[in-house]
């Protein structure tokens, strides 16, 4: 009997562990697998007739959020034949993307992260596509009174100087980074209780300043495609505005169709559609087209 | 130090929460389950299948119904609970309550026959049936609760939703990995998931051979 009673708690503490491994392991490698299949068929696939091509698109998740690529992806597919797959990322990961080789074309909004994604070699044609701007929300109250603020970075000091609550994307995407930005021109690091890093999306950001009645920087079309009780408090700052890109990366296997579907982005037909989009369901456009190479 | 101390916060965190659920969980489930096992009474078996049913409770489902009823609009809005780590403890004894009662139950009803008439004859009430019976089938609530606690620990969807993942505030180990993949840092994703696993076994492997021996080593 003894050695069993020894031997049991052991076995358990295993199958516990295994358990817990096995519940614990999803968690990180849920990313991966995606990108690897996105390799596989890059590499299976070597430009063959253009009716089964595919390639990859990483963009960031307001594109894909605000339903902008619901129009434009399925209009360059049924002209061109070949098939988009779109991953939505924030831009750090699509940059990313683009670095390992997981994805052949890059439509993204960090100006100096594209910049220097093309400067170390990894992209060529880099476009500039189309902007919208970033808005800076808060509660109807507005405790700090951004709205009487002449620019972005005022706004951002009144905020500091009230310690009225922020909230910060903190994911490194291309919002997050245009919010550092203006931190830095207003010479304040943002730390203390009032500022919270939310590390999520821009629509659980959101989501998050509304429930807490804090302020935050968003971009326009994920705001608007949000009911909120948030107010726009600033917008038509020149620093806020939102340029977005698009980048072939240079490694991609399928550099025909990447090209095709810059052209088709920055061409007559996908600026005419990026002009149109919105001005139904929110009576303007949410994206301005302006392209031009870079 | 063999991480920056912003990792051993998450860490901290991570423990801190799931402890605590597990704990609230086992003072809920436990007794449950073992009534549960013992006694019958209509409709237990609607009762029973339910608890089965959500032992599988799906954590994003369970994330939103917090978060809705503890919304700013929501009906418990007003204690502005959301994006708080006790928010993350109420998610996480909601996916853990079921695990724990049913897994009492089926480990009581194992040792049922044999204690049962035992107890009663030596004149015990239904709460002392109830403790020893549960005495007895420590080892089966046990890994149960050892169980629970790995699936609490490396939750993701719950914790997210309802606790929003705020720096130094709700971040956990889970969330933060899901922060670093979107953020492209796979290595320090990875290097989280490590840890993870590590904590689970190193939590594992103290809750199942140290509070086991004590407890046998009591009983004799």
């Amino acid at each position: 009997m003894k050695p069993i009673r020894i031997i049991t708690p052991l076995l358990m503490s295993m199958l516990i562990l295994f358990l817990a491994a096995c519940s614990a392991a999803p968690a990180q490698p849920a990313a991966a697998p995606q990108q690897a299949s996105s390799t596989e068929t890059a590499a299976k696939q070597p430009q063959s007739a253009p009716a089964d091509n595919e390639i990859v698109l990483a963009t960031t998740t307001s594109t894909q959020d605000s339903g902008l690529l619901d129009v434009l992806i399925p209009a360059f597919e049924a002209k061109s034949g070949i098939k988009v797959k779109v991953v939505a990322v924030g831009t750090g990961q699509a940059i990313k993307l683009g670095e390992d080789g997981n994805a052949d074309v890059l439509l993204v909004h960090s100006r100096s992260a594209e910049d220097a994604f093309v400067s170390k070699g990894f992209g060529v044609n880099a476009y500039d596509v189309m902007y919208n701007q970033f808005l800076i929300v808060g509660p109807a109250g507005d405790p700090a009174g951004v709205t009487s603020a002449k620019t972005a970075a005022d706004a951002f000091a009144r905020i500091a100087e009230k310690q009225a609550l922020f909230i910060s994307r903190g994911d490194d995407s291309g919002t997050d980074k245009k919010e550092k930005s203006i931190w830095k021109e207003a010479g304040i690091n943002p730390d203390g209780t009032w500022y919270l890093s939310s590390g999520q999306g821009m629509g659980a950001t959101l989501q998050m300043a509304d429930e807490k009645q804090a302020y935050t920087l968003t971009d326009e079309a994920t705001f608007l495609s949000r009911k909120l009780n948030l107010q726009v408090l600033m917008q038509g700052d020149k620093s806020l505005l939102n340029p977005y890109g698009i980048i072939q990366v240079k490694a991609t296997a399928k550099p025909d169709a990447a090209m095709q579907l810059i052209q088709f982005f920055v061409g007559d037909d996908g600026q005419k559609l990026i002009g149109q989009f919105g001005k139904d369901t929110y009576g303007k456009s949410l994206f301005v087209p302006a392209a031009k190479k870079r | 130090m063999l991480f920056p101390p912003d990792v051993w916060e998450i860490i901290w965190l991570s423990l801190k929460v799931t402890t605590t659920a597990i704990a609230i969980g086992m003072l809920i489930g436990i007794p449950f389950g073992a009534f549960l096992g013992l006694y019958s009474f209509p409709g237990k078996r609607l009762i029973v299948v339910l608890v089965y049913t959500c032992m599988g409770l799906p954590p994003v489902l369970v994330g939103v119904i917090v978060y809705l009823l503890l919304s700013r609009y929501g009906p418990l809005g007003s204690l502005s609970l959301l994006f708080t780590p006790q928010a993350m403890v109420i998610a996480q004894v909601a996916l853990v309550t079921p695990i724990l009662a049913g897994l009492t139950m089926s480990a009581v009803q194992e040792k049922e026959r044999a204690y049962r008439e035992t107890a009663k004859s030596l004149g015990a009430s239904p709460i002392q049936l109830i403790a020893t019976i549960v005495r007895e089938a420590r080892t089966g609530i046990w890994s149960g609760a050892a169980a629970a606690y790995g699936r609490a620990i490396s939750e993701v969807g719950a914790v997210m939703l309802v606790g929003g993942n705020i720096e130094h505030h709700t971040r956990v180990m889970t969330t933060a990995i899901i922060l670093e993949t979107r953020m492209g840092n796979f290595p320090a994703a990875l290097q989280l998931g490590l840890v993870l696993l590590a904590v689970s076994f190193l939590f594992n492997s103290f809750l199942m051979v140290g509070a086991l021996n004590q407890w046998k080593a009591k009983r004799r």
